[in-house]
């Protein structure tokens, strides 16, 4: 099923090596090994990921802790899970040795609610690590503790949002913290936090044992090594494929046998649809950012239906605390629907654009800065289908145009 | 690191603390950002995005209220970018907004209807509601829920758990079905709810209302057969003028009695006669309760906390069911007021007491809920029949065509018409105990209160808790087990603060003998029903006018009231007497937190 283009984190490996390579250093050569192999997080954002180890650790907290996003909430994306069922000891090596860098003795993993059934597994890796003596007390005799607890999560999209995931942790209701102060500095029950996607964790014994030279060879200059994709929809082997970095949408289309390709969603729900004209573009975070999944749409697609579905999530997602992400993604989708039953005039559908505009830049998390991204890439490359669609609607039902 | 920075707002260079907001910042160089969310009580949020600015370094727009300034950076307030997206913000909650503000208490007062002018709104941008989504809630006797005009900006949340202490409210659902909710959706008349009215007056729009009995004062005013008698709480008189445009602290007391007798009430009485009156009762209760315990040797409840404030009334019962005992037995002034009215007056006055209606000026919202308490027909009727807000009477002035500002003072009616000093500072946090010292120093003692022009300083300002020891040199000799003895006192005003003292009375260790406590910030002064806004800055200004006007009157002190002396030989007998005890105290009912 799982499609090898190249192989880091597929790769079998033996644990411990790489932890007992990272003990026998000094945690700030860790953390400057990290920042030269140009990882960055695989969670969406791509923030540098040996700078967020640096700042933990020069912040000044008595505990600090080290978390492991497992939410994973992304429609369409299902590669952290893979890594949870087949590799859940790279994610603990690498957080225990994020943990040495930081000065952290705490692990924590949030693990999406859905994958319940996979914390079973994943308490037992815990266990057969700790007789090994790779997580504990005094791992390998180096006088460094390290423990990961797992924990699940509260079943919301926004909880995957790192300040919204730690509010959930914390008992609270998941909803993104005013930033900053940033979890480096003031995170999980106000200590310095890292927080890591599990993809990202997964990388660090590969760069420990293989080198930072190696890891940044891979891929672009922006952005380094491979990366998981989930692909699903008009495909002939949907699956998890792992890629370099940089891989154009036309490689990934013909690798996953994809015919007569309309639109690929690069990135999940909250990414962009790319058309025809832009296939030929690398998926990086320079270019298109990679994200978590790519969807692909056939020319039999109705793009105005793949933007609702699109909306219908955001709608239900929002958390509903700030303005524009709870009204916004609102009216974008009533405005879809108006669309549909050809009652969008083309004044207010520009209306909608400068909302969405917006929105980007004013909502108080992610999730609302990247819910208009669909709403903005499928209606200005679809444009030409969309208002067709809307002018048929129109003549049929013979609705009254608003304004 | 540098505690300073410098930063450049709108060109103007500014240099503030380290971790000082942008708003701040802005603010102190007079340049107006726009917030909603954002209230000066309370803690920030973040939420509304009305105060986005731009700051260089940054892709996105940053909330001004939310962001401290850790570096020297350059921000504008009013680019295009900035004008654009406030304005769609502001039109995103108008779509939202079931709007007539016409029928809406908050028309003219009224923070979205208000930027809605500034940012010269003409059109609905968006498709918006044209039917209310929710129904209104007006199950509570007291706070009328109304969501539709809600814009989420959870200053109640804030309010009620932060300052309040009491969590009635919440946020609920996510996205576009977020709302604001009691526990389980329960009504308001069935939520954990003290009636305190705090989220009212933090609210910025419409959304939080008082019930409003105003009509059926006025039907009463209007029917020739009624008896209209109201009485003045000190609070509002410190208030109403800026319903009227006055700045705060300008007390109006004899222009609205004036303005009263103008609307058609029969009389006109002085809550703080009432007030002198609760000094009595409670004062000999706590002398009673420490004879008990100092010279019978018997079990005695201590520290005893006051029960003027019928938030706090509320709060004890459902969370700290287990110190109602501690609570003094005495009804607060309103409702022994009313008592009084139906009994004593109507009998003096010779009015039937059926034909007497009762209505009382209150800072207060949880007043309302007080009046309708079964306990509270000690006069054979409903003791208080309808408590009004500062609000309401304003708005009942407003009705009337009476312009209070320019009007001639009159005196309040006889014969409960007089009220101390210490009656008048009920109306401020400290104000209970500093009567109460005034009184039972010199009940003691035989001499007057060793402070300086009576002003017993450390149970007054704005901290949260005060407290103070008052050490009692030589005692009359009724009193002489109290000699070399100091009696300690404690304060605390928002039931947060007073959730901090009772958790130390009942973990056993209190100190205390004698604890006020006032469910609102500030005391009355800051109370649900008195005029929106409020801040600190003007609950201190109120504050000043209440002392200020103390200081002006010769009687000074409750046990002094020739009218309260007089209540009781003519009809009462002696503090804490039967008819007292009937009249005037009160039992309290346990409550559940759910
Ligand atoms: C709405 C929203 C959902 C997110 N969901 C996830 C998620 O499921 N998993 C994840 O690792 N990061 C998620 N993120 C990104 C996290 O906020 C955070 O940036 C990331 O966990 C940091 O790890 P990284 O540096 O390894 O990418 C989400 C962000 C947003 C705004
Ligand atoms: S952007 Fe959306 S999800 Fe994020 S805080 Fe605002 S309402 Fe919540
Ligand atoms: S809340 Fe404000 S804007 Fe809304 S109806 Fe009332 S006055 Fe008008
Ligand atoms: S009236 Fe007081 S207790 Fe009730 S919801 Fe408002 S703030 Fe909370
Ligand atoms: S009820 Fe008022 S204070 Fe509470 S969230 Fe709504 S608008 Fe804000
Ligand atoms: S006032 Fe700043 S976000 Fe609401």
């Amino acid at each position: 099923m799982v499609g090898h283009k190249i192989q880091i984190l597929f790769s079998p490996a033996e644990t411990g090596i790489a932890l007992r390579l990272a003990i026998g250093k000094k945690p700030e050569d860790i953390i400057a090994q990290v920042k030269e192999s140009k990882l960055r997080g695989r969670g969406g954002a791509g923030f540098p990921t040996g700078l967020k180890w640096e700042l933990v650790q020069q912040a000044k907290g008595e505990r600090k802790f080290v978390v492991c996003n497992a939410d994973e909430g992304e429609p369409g994306t299902f590669k952290d899970r893979i890594l949870l069922t087949d590799h859940p000891c790279k994610i603990f090596e690498g957080m225990a040795i994020c943990g040495y860098a930081v000065g952290a003795q705490n692990g924590v993993v949030y693990l999406r609610a859905e994958y319940r059934y996979l914390r079973e597994g994943l308490v037992n890796a815990i266990k057969k690590m700790k007789e090994s003596n790779y997580l504990g007390k005094n791992i390998m005799g180096s006088g460094f503790n390290f423990d990961i607890e797992i924990h699940l999560g509260a079943g919301a999209y926004v909880c995957g949002e790192e300040t919204a995931l730690l509010e959930s942790l914390e008992g609270k209701r998941g909803e993104a913290r005013n930033k900053p102060p940033y979890p480096t500095e003031c995170g999980y029950m106000g200590c310095p936090t890292v927080v890591n996607n599990v993809e990202t964790f997964c990388y660090v014994p590969a760069i420990m044992t293989k080198g930072a030279q190696w890891f940044s060879e891979i891929g672009t200059m922006e952005s380094t090594g491979s990366k998981l994709f989930s692909i699903s929809g008009d495909v002939a082997k949907p699956g998890v494929y792992e890629l370099a970095m940089g891989s154009t949408v036309d490689v990934v289309l013909q690798l996953v046998g994809a015919k007569d390709t309309k639109a690929v969603q690069v990135g999940g729900a909250s990414g962009i649809c790319v058309a025809e004209k832009d296939f030929n573009k690398p998926i990086s975070f320079e270019s298109l950012p990679p994200g978590g999944s790519i969807i692909v749409f056939n020319k039999s697609r109705d793009m105005l239906y793949v933007l609702k579905n699109f909306m219908e999530f955001f709608v239900e997602e929002s958390c509903g605390q700030c303005t524009p992400c709870r009204e916004g993604t609102y009216r974008l989708l009533q405005g879809v629907e108006m669309m549909e039953q050809g009652r969008c005039s083309i004044h207010y559908l520009h209306t909608l654009r400068d909302l969405a505009q917006t929105m980007l830049i004013s909502s108080k998390c992610g999730l609302g800065q990247l819910a208009p991204n669909p709403f903005l890439s499928i209606i200005d490359n679809f444009k030409g289908e969309i208002l067709a669609r809307d002018r048929v609607a129109r003549n049929s039902k013979k609705t009254p145009v608003v304004r | 690191m540098s505690m300073d920075i410098t930063v450049n707002i709108n060109g103007k260079e500014i240099t503030v603390k380290r971790g000082t907001t942008i708003l701040e910042a802005a603010r102190n160089v007079n340049i107006h950002i726009p917030t909603l969310c954002y209230h000066d009580d309370l803690c920030i949020s973040g939420i509304c995005r009305i105060c986005l600015v731009e700051v260089d370094g940054e892709r996105t727009l940053q909330a001004a209220c939310s962001i401290p300034i850790t570096r020297p950076v350059t921000i504008k307030t009013h680019t295009e970018r900035v004008r654009k997206a406030r304005r769609n913000v502001l039109e995103l909650m108008l779509a939202n907004h079931y709007g007539e503000c016409y029928t809406c208490f908050r028309n003219q007062n009224c923070e979205l209807q208000k930027l809605a002018k500034e940012y010269g709104v003409d059109a609905l941008k968006f498709e918006h509601v044209t039917e209310p989504r929710y129904e209104q809630d007006k199950t509570s006797a007291a706070v009328v829920r109304d969501k539709n005009k809600c814009i989420l900006c959870r200053r109640c949340i804030r309010t009620c758990q932060d300052f309040q202490g009491v969590g009635a409210l919440d946020a609920t659902h996510r996205g576009y079905d977020t709302q604001i909710q009691a526990f389980y959706d329960q009504p308001m008349a069935d939520a954990v709810c003290i009636n305190c009215g705090q989220c009212i007056t933090r609210c910025p729009v419409g959304a939080l209302r008082e019930k409003d009995f105003s009509d059926s004062v006025w039907q009463a005013i209007d029917d020739p057969s009624k008896i209209v008698v109201i009485q003045t709480a000190p609070a509002p008189r410190a208030a109403i003028g800026e319903e009227f445009g006055l700045p705060p602290g300008t007390s109006v007391t004899k222009k609205l009695n004036t303005a009263l007798k103008m609307i058609g009430f029969d009389y006109v009485f002085d809550t703080n006669f009432t007030a002198d009156l609760t000094i009595m009762e409670e004062g000999t209760e706590l002398l009673g309760r420490l004879k008990d315990l100092l010279v019978d040797r018997k079990e005695a409840v201590l520290p005893m906390v006051t029960s003027c404030s019928p938030g706090w009334i509320k709060f004890c019962e459902h969370f700290y069911p287990k110190l109602l005992p501690n609570l003094s037995t005495c009804k607060s002034p309103q409702q022994m007021f009313g008592a009084i009215l139906k009994t004593y007056f109507a009998q003096k006055a010779g009015i039937n007491p059926a034909n007497m209606v009762v209505v009382s000026l209150m800072p207060c919202v949880a007043k309302k809920f007080e009046t309708d308490r079964p306990e509270m027909t000690s006069s054979g009727f409903k003791d208080v029949d309808f408590a009004l807000t500062t609000r309401e009477v304003a708005q009942m002035i407003k009705e009337a065509g009476i312009q209070l500002t320019q009007l001639e003072d009159s005196p309040f009616d006889d014969p409960l018409g007089l009220g101390s000093g210490a009656g008048l500072i009920f109306g401020a946090t400290g104000g209970v105990m500093e009567a109460a010292i005034r009184t039972a120093y010199e009940i003691v003692t035989g001499e007057e209160a060793p402070f300086e022009n009576l002003r017993v300083t450390p149970v007054r300002g704005m901290e949260g808790i005060k407290e103070a020891e008052i050490f009692i040199p030589k005692a009359l000799e009724e009193w002489s087990f109290l000699e070399g003895k100091t009696l300690r006192v404690a304060v605390a005003h928002g039931t947060a603060n007073a959730r901090k003292l009772m958790d130390i009375v009942t973990q056993g260790i209190a100190q205390w003998h004698f604890i006020e406590v006032m469910a609102c910030p500030g005391g009355c002064l800051g109370g649900g029903g008195q005029p929106i806004p409020t801040s600190e800055e003007i609950r201190k200004l109120r504050a000043k006018a209440i002392y200020g006007e103390d200081e002006q009157l010769t009687l000074r002190k409750s046990h002094k009231n020739p009218q309260v002396l007089k209540l009781y030989e003519e009809f009462l007998g002696t503090p804490n007497s039967h008819k007292s005890h009937e009249l005037l105290h009160t039992t309290y009912t346990p409550r559940g937190v759910f």
